[in-house]
């Protein structure tokens, strides 16, 4: 089993996820003493007569003040059986777009609803972006249980519609699953609830200790984006020209044919080196510097792939993009595109639907793309890309959109017509 | 965030993960920045991004020179040990000292005598003399609530200035680093560190820190529960015993306000055993500067600082 699981929390304003980030925190002894002295201490500042646990994590000052979340904000918390990293993320409809941050590294999602209210509009629209970006894991959290006694009956609903909502989105039968949780009082937080006695599943820490993470693409084909060359020109290291990056997706071994995008040159691995000696075998999320047999021009940004599966080279990509700017997107805007280690210049073709994740249907040939918007996007690109699609390859398969004026991030972009 | 346990396997492989993501980032500031630096005061995190700059460009030299901010007020052994990596790694040291900005007046001490506060304009000035577009700073998100808001490429405005509400969302392993002229970015390769992972990273790199890090004598006196030595910065009041005691230091910081704490803790193993046990976490034990407000840490960071 993996030791760390990524996650992040989703879910409206004010439906407890700071309360349930600091109460996981709280119940797993991740806050020490002078972190739970000064929260104590603004508690009884504001009045109350227990600690307030979303002041764990609420960092910013104007967050306290108006006791919401307005960032994502980063928690490691540990158990002796894994350790997490959780990007507890803003529910306001204006900071959708760092549910989209927290949740694109994610492996598992909570996706919190306030028992008195159930599913509403911003569930849904957490729920399609976290389906778009392929987070595989779903957990919705019915939270504040006990402001409705904890009723059964109204949690069934709620996790019926949600689960029928979620297996449309593309999660199939059974992969979510709904936990009845009080955040306020801790009920199935870190331990299962006596007043829960009709609910039979295991606590939300029990969870997220035991659920199997989807392993690293390992059997797909190698994808290397070029991040830097290396050249010491040093007495030691007269003629040494190695090709340093992150695997993206796949593994590498010395002897392994290669082609270099999108040049086309072929090649093969004659050394994979890192400082700590060369490596027999590296795969997906590791940084290695690769020597080839053949003296070519490589430099920042080409990729190297897998000879015998290369990926598609192109100089148009149609593909989703979550609009994240205030500034809409219309057909002919100038834009940067940052793929790998690769940014070029592209030009916006036609906006050919917006996803409607209320109603779950498209609508065709919209005039912009307005902030928080999916919609599905062809663009031009000045130079050509060595892509894949999003649903097979994410890494090689994500994109930025970036404004070529003042360098603001526009869109986060996926390859694939997933909405045609 | 709290628990410091001998690294298992699974806790190895996470380390190996993390040094590949520290490494990825340094290798992208290479390739997008003009003139990057790395923030490097001697204390265990600038050592350990340090450590891991050698790593990312190995057998080539590390391309960026290091910038201390010098308030004037460090301990001996640790101007002493970054003096002595600098040498050894032939690297480049800018260093920026507080007293040249307060003798020519464009500083002025605080009655507090603490200078840390002080270290924001020397920064500033210093980035910008040098136009350095890109500064790398050991910050870590488990450190403090607001520093957990922080993104691993954080854009500063031309007057170094941090803006939360208006932070780029930072999506994948892609991180954009563009930026105006007089913009600059601040970049956290130790962002998904805690300081568990630090100290077993250490452990396992056998990575050298300065001697302050582990139990020696040392004269000390309590004040504000925190036991301070002497040096430049001053010394003991009437009332406060000075006092000869077996300490060490969590953190290394500005003499006036780093406390030491009581330890027999001796070796990188030693340590991590007391720290797992403590219920302090490393700054509430002994960093004056982060009690002074709620806020202390985010308004410093609005203002330029780290």
């Amino acid at each position: 089993m993996s030791s760390l699981l990524r996650l992040a929390t989703a879910g409206s304003v004010d439906d407890g996820k700071s309360t349930l980030v600091g109460r996981l925190l709280y119940d797993t002894k991740s806050v020490l003493a002078d972190q739970l002295d000064a929260v104590t201490r603004a508690s009884v500042d504001k009045g109350l007569s227990t600690p307030d646990l979303s002041l764990l994590v609420d960092g910013l000052r104007s967050e306290r003040e108006q006791g919401i979340t307005i960032d994502v904000a980063y928690r490691y918390f540990a158990t002796p059986k894994r350790s997490f990293v959780l990007a507890d993320t803003p529910g306001h409809v204006q900071y959708t777009r760092n549910t989209v941050t927290g949740a694109s590294t994610a492996q598992l999602a909570v996706l919190l609803v306030d028992a008195r209210k159930g599913v509403i509009e911003q569930t849904r629209r957490h729920a399609a972006v976290l389906a778009l970006l392929g987070v595989p894991q779903l957990v919705l959290a019915v939270n504040k249980i006990d402001l409705v006694d904890y009723d059964e009956a109204t949690f069934t609903v709620i996790a019926k519609e949600f689960a029928s909502h979620a297996e449309t989105l593309g999660y199939p039968q059974g992969s979510v699953l709904a936990i009845p949780v009080s955040a306020l009082e801790g009920d199935n937080v870190a331990t299962r609830s006596e007043r829960t006695p009709w609910y039979s599943g295991p606590s939300l820490l029990e969870h997220l200790e035991d659920v199997p993470v989807a392993p690293d693409p390992h059997d797909s084909a190698l994808r290397f984006p070029v991040q830097y060359v290396i050249r010491p020109r040093t007495p030691e290291y007269p003629d040494y020209r190695g090709y340093a990056g992150q695997i993206a997706a796949g593994t590498v071994r010395p002897g392994d044919e290669i082609v270099v995008l999108p040049q086309g040159i072929r090649s093969r691995v004659e050394r994979i080196d890192t400082a700590d000696g060369p490596l027999e075998e590296a795969g997906a999320g590791t940084s290695v510097t690769l020597l080839l047999a053949d003296d070519i021009d490589i430099s920042r940004g080409d990729l190297i792939a897998a000879a015998d599966a290369p990926p598609r080279i192109t100089d148009e990509i149609t593909g989703t993009l979550c609009w994240l700017s205030s500034k809409p997107l219309k057909a002919g805007a100038r834009v940067l595109v940052k793929h790998g280690a690769r940014t070029v210049q592209a030009l916006a073709g036609e906006l050919h639907a917006r996803f409607d994740e209320q109603a779950l249907s498209s609508v065709d040939a919209p005039a912009t793309l307005e902030l928080n918007d999916i919609g599905l996007v062809t663009l031009r690109l000045a130079e050509e890309l060595g892509v894949d699609d999003y649903g097979v390859s994410p890494r090689t398969g994500a994109f930025l959109v970036i404004d070529p004026k003042d360098g603001d991030t526009l869109a986060a972009g996926l390859v694939g017509e997933r909405f045609s | 965030m709290t628990t410091l346990e001998p690294a298992t396997d699974a806790a190895q492989d996470n380390l190996a993960a993390l040094e590949s993501e520290a490494i990825h980032i340094f290798r992208e500031v290479a390739g997008e920045f003009d003139r990057p630096v790395i923030l490097f005061s001697g204390g265990k995190d600038s050592t350990l991004l340090l450590h891991l700059a050698i790593k990312a460009f190995w057998p080539a030299p590390v391309p960026f020179p290091l910038l201390h901010v010098d308030t004037g007020h460090n301990f001996d052994e640790v101007i002493e040990f970054r003096d002595r990596v600098v040498e050894r790694h032939g690297l480049r040291l800018v260093v920026a000292k507080v007293q040249d900005w307060i003798d020519d007046g464009r500083l002025e001490e605080r009655a507090d005598g603490m200078r840390n506060p002080l270290q924001t304009t020397p920064l500033l000035d210093t980035i910008s003399e040098n136009k350095f577009d890109a500064v790398f700073g050991g910050g870590r998100r488990d450190e403090e609530r607001a520093r957990a808001k922080e993104r691993i490429f954080s854009l500063r405005n031309a007057f170094g200035q941090w803006e939360p509400r208006r932070q780029r969302p930072e999506l994948w392993n892609l991180y954009n680093g563009r930026h105006r002229p007089g913009e600059q970015v601040r970049v956290f390769p130790l962002s998904n560190w805690t300081e568990a992972d630090v100290w077993n990273y250490i452990a396992r790199e056998k990575v050298e820190l300065p001697s302050i890090y582990y139990a020696h004598q040392r004269e000390v006196y309590l004040r504000d529960g925190m036991l301070l030595a002497e040096g430049p910065w001053g010394g003991s009041r009437p009332g406060e015993e000075v006092r000869e005691l077996t300490v060490r230091y969590r953190t290394v910081g500005d003499g006036s306000c780093t406390g030491a704490i009581e330890s027999t803790a001796t070796t990188v193993e030693d340590v991590i055993a007391e720290v797992s046990a403590s219920r302090l976490t490393e700054r509430g034990a002994t960093r004056a500067d982060d009690r002074m407000s709620e806020a202390a840490m985010e308004d410093r960071k609005r203002e330029g600082y780290f």
